[in-house]
């Protein structure tokens, strides 16, 4: 059966012993039965001899009447599983396949290119380590690989293989497959793919799929046979943040009660502190049992079962953690939900949301965009139809204990049923970013995914700009609260530039606020929308060739970084000007900290609203203790070192 | 085993046991179907890990046709009643048996009355609102697309088209007032793999897998035992006895034996690896209806 045969038949025993310590590996195939996904699957199924005498004979026999080879063996055919499939030529489902070599043993999901695609990736795709991505070689990067490409990447594969297929079919031509990977990789330079791999192929006559292929010798890089068998999945594991989602209560008798679950991310040992969530008792780990015996340590993916040494409260939905190491807890977060159900996700229904062992009553707020699967772009919508993407702002009805999905899978994914069919209808992602802070839903339909990117597409280079200006244009944002002098710092700045010859100006919250921003008020909502305007200015005049230079409160961490989004990271700089609140409150000429004290003025950062520090600074100016001059140097010595200006 | 990495064995383990532990706290009444063989077998083992130090905290249903190989009801018996003393639930279809049919004669119908109709029945009669089965997705064609937590109609039904996506270690199992969700905790377990689990962690299995001198007849190109004086003898058929052993265990008139010297685990490894048929091809039922029977028998109820 196996290319191992020879150490089969000659020692079963160090056959077992290798097969013993073999790693599992489990990869999607992404691609249309037009790109020869089904050859290139049922191609590593017959070379790696994984199918029987009997199934190829059965094969054979349905090639003739099935087939698309003209009567020769089809290799597709040995993926095509239901009956009424085969006879319409195309798989509908996922499909699960298995083999194995000497080195790994591997599960494939095999989903289709076609109809209700998304959702079948997706199903396929939230349990793969690696994805392989098919390109017919005649066609290029279509808008299909796109669309698999950015479900590989947002259900957080790392690994992806593009296997240029039918390479016979245009020759072998190196060139070819080198504009195909060129094309490719402009495209993904905008998704979240860290390892990418392309490997020209012929699936249909097994070139370079696990045999190496004569007719392309130009092709240097590993079949992908041997890159399946080689590619290095070991740190893809959150090993870092250890989380217990507890599945049940093990007591069979009074003397034991063990809690039972798989270890969703990190490390645990015997005589570890612990805290249980939601109650945050603190204990210790007594035992990790298991019918082998007790283990010292235990790591994700185990299932264990944990004694600890107090006798704490803690049932199935709690979850066991590290007291330094904590999970958010919150009860509303963002996420991306794909949408599975026939009826279309309604905001504000109530639905079951299944997140680790805890299932949960809850609604999705709102509905922030949809993306378009096959360009990415983001446009409002009323609601999510099947096989549609969007980003939603969830409530549940309490709060469960999750990290961002692309740090954790196991804590960041959770499913969505239907309370009346009780069926799966739609699955979510939970994001790293909070939607509590910036609830402005224009945030989220920017050009930045579009394909021009977010600089402007004017005649004149950025290059003539730099070497007009003498300078590299960036924004300057001046954060703290009322009274730290961000204003008044900003305009030295201002002048200091402007005399040393620099093209500069100035966005100030104030002025902003009289003008473009005139409609807006001072609700969160608001001051995220405040920025989120400010932003586009300051963005428009850095592509001008401008530095600018804005005076915001800013109070919100997540909105500056939206904020950096919108201008772009490389071109943004934050300063945070601080000063003892006695200072700031001498400085406010205006009143705002009285009027604020007396509830005139509402979400008052400092009074009642909360500040939050910038995270990373580029520079902090205390301005209670500088004196502007000294501020204004140490600005300039900043924009120095950053080489905006010489 | 290094830095944190589990092998293939342990992370399939893993990923079983929390099916098991899943279904045992979200089901109201949940049974495990245990039908002797290899993979209730591992499947048993799993349970006993799932669960320890307490026991299986569902019972055992053995559906008996009464025509299985009378060493399997005694390893039943011996083994998961007495041994491990698992509450296991024996049922069989008297209504069924009083048709008298004759498996050798008539497999479809043996099946669909003795099996498939009496595990309905079963199910109904102790309402169990999840059943563990022991299939594996790599044994057949039509199981590479079933779910782990595969839904069920209150008639038992699989509706291939209609499955419930199923997305990370995240099952549901949510059903009315008698549907019910089959569950297979072995789903990406392998042949391979459940034979060297069996072999690492020493499960106890029936003799009949282990090659012995039997008495057989050649019938319709598989050899079929006398596992008892029930079957009768077509004429020309002679009985021979022959060094043999079973791939699967099942009704024995309807279950092939294969002439074999492999008498150790790790000699029927050998010999399953080296052999060029695929495993359900010595039981008679699959090729009941053409390419697509198993896939027809599942819409149906059978497991």
């Amino acid at each position: 059966m196996s290319h191992q045969s020879d150490l089969i038949a000659e020692n079963i025993l160090a056959y077992l012993d290798q097969h013993e310590r073999k790693e599992l590996l489990r990869f999607i195939t992404c691609g249309s039965v037009d790109d020869g996904k089904s050859t290139l699957i049922g191609r590593l199924l017959f070379d790696s001899k994984m199918i029987y005498e009997d199934q190829l004979a059965q094969l054979e026999a349905e090639s003739k009447v099935h087939g698309t080879t003209g009567g020769g063996f089809d290799p597709a055919l040995v993926t095509d599983g239901l009956k009424a499939e085969r006879e319409q030529g195309i798989t509908i489902d996922v499909a699960y396949r298995y083999f194995s070599t000497s080195k790994r043993k591997f599960i494939i999901a095999d989903t289709p290119g076609h109809e209700q695609y998304t959702r079948n990736m997706a199903t396929g795709a939230s349990t793969a380590d690696l994805a392989i991505i098919l390109i017919d070689a005649r066609y290029g990067v279509l808008t299909q690989t796109k669309r698999h490409s950015f479900i590989v990447s947002l259900l957080g594969i790392r690994h992806v293989v593009v296997t240029v297929n039918k390479m016979d079919l245009v020759g072998y031509s190196q060139e070819r497959f080198d504009e195909i990977c060129s094309d490719y990789r402009d495209f993904v330079s905008r998704l979240d793919l860290p390892d990418l791999h392309f490997i020209p192929i012929a699936a249909l006559h097994g070139e370079n799929v696990v045999d190496p292929s004569v007719n392309m010798p130009w092709y240097g890089g590993s079949t992908l046979m041997n890159f399946l068998e080689s590619v290095y999945i070991g740190s893809d594991r959150n090993l870092e943040d250890f989380r217990l989602p507890v599945q049940m209560v093990n007591r069979p008798n009074l003397d034991f009660r063990g809690f039972c679950g798989t270890v969703a991310s990190g490390i645990i040992r015997q005589g570890d502190q612990i805290m249980v969530l939601p109650s945050k008792r603190i204990s210790k780990v007594e035992r990790i049992v298991t019918q082998d015996g007790d283990l010292k340590e235990a790591f994700c993916p185990q299932s264990i079962t944990i004694v600890l040494e107090d006798e704490v409260d803690c049932s199935r939905g709690d979850m066991i953690v590290r007291p330094g190491n904590v999970p958010k807890i919150s009860n509303s977060f963002d996420a991306t939900i794909v949408w599975m159900g026939s009826d279309a996700m309604v905001p504000g229904k109530t639905y079951l949301f299944k997140h680790t062992t805890q299932t949960v009553t809850g609604q999705v707020d709102s509905l922030k965009y949809r993306v378009d699967v096959n360009t990415l772009h983001r446009t409002p919508a009323p609601d999510l139809q099947l096989n549609e993407i969007g980003r939603c702002a969830v409530t549940l009805s309490q709060p469960i204990y999750f990290d961002p999905y692309r740090r954790n899978r196991g804590t960041g994914a959770f499913i969505i049923i239907d309370r009346m069919s009780n069926t799966t209808v739609g699955a979510g992602m939970i994001s790293d970013r909070d939607s509590a802070k910036h609830t402005s839903a224009a945030w989220e339909i920017t050009d930045e995914q579009s394909e021009t990117g977010h600089r402007s597409v004017s005649d004149v280079t950025e290059a003539e700009r730099t070497a007009r200006f003498g300078q590299k244009a960036a924004t300057v944002l001046f954060t703290g609260l009322t009274g730290t002098g961000k204003s008044t710092i900003a305009r030295a700045v201002e002048r200091a530039l402007f005399d040393d010859g620099r093209a500069v100006a100035v966005l100030d919250g104030e002025l902003m606020r009289r003008g473009v921003n005139v409609d807006l008020g001072y609700t969160v909502e608001d001051r995220s929308e405040n920025l989120r305007r400010s932003a586009h200015v300051a963005k428009l005049i850095n592509d001008n060739g401008l530095i600018c230079l804005g005076a915001f409160v800013a109070p919100s961490q997540s909105v500056r970084e939206r904020v950096a989004d919108v201008i772009g990271k490389d071109r943004f700089i934050t300063v945070h000007c601080t000063a003892r609140e006695s200072v700031c409150r001498q400085r406010d000429t205006k009143g705002h900290y009285a009027a604020a004290e007396a509830g005139k003025l509402p979400n008052f950062p400092g009074v009642s609203a909360v500040y939050e520090p910038p995270e990373e600074p580029d520079l902090v100016l205390d301005t209670g203790d500088l004196s502007v001059d000294e501020c204004v140097s140490a600005v300039l010595e900043l924009l120095k070192a950053n080489e905006i200006i010489r | 085993m290094n830095s944190y990495n589990l092998t293939h064995l342990k992370q399939l383990e893993a990923e079983s046991i929390h099916i098991i532990r899943e279904v045992a706290a979200e089901f109201k009444k949940p049974v495990m179907l245990y039908s002797v063989g290899k993979d209730s077998a591992v499947m048993t083992h799993l349970a006993l890990k799932a669960f320890y130090p307490a026991k299986p905290p569902f019972p055992f249903l053995h559906v008996d046709t009464t025509w299985k190989f009378k060493e399997m009801i005694q390893f039943r018996d011996n083994y998961v009643k007495n041994e491990l003393g698992i509450e296991l639930i024996v049922h069989i279809n008297h209504e069924g048996l009083k048709l008298g049919i004759d498996p050798g004669e008539n497999s479809e119908k043996h099946t669909e009355v003795m099996k498939t109709d009496s595990l309905k029945k079963a199910l109904n009669l102790h309402g169990f609102d999840a059943a563990f089965g022991g299939a594996r997705r790599d044994e057949e064609k039509s199981r590479a697309k079933e779910r782990v937590f595969s839904f069920r109609d209150k008639f038992h039904r699989w509706d291939p088209k209609n499955q419930r996506p199923e997305l990370w270690n995240l099952y549901n199992s949510r059903v009315n007032p008698n549907e019910s969700i089959r569950v297979f905790p072995l789903s990406n377990w392998t042949e391979l793999d459940v034979w060297q689990y069996i072999y690492l962690d020493k499960i106890p299995i029936p003799d009949l897998y282990f090659a012995k001198l039997l008495p057989v007849v050649q019938r319709n190109g598989t050899l079929i035992h006398l596992n008892d004086d029930r079957l009768k003898l077509r004429p020309g058929e002679v009985v021979e006895n022959k060094m043999v052993r079973f791939r699967t265990l099942g009704c024995y008139p309807l279950t092939g034996a294969v002439e074999s010297t492999a008498t150790t685990l790790p000699e029927i490894i050998q010999e399953m690896l080296l052999t060029k048929t695929s495993e359900r091809q010595g039981r008679v039922i699959d090729q009941d209806g053409g390419g697509a029977g198993m896939e027809l028998k599942k819409t149906q109820g059978y497991f």
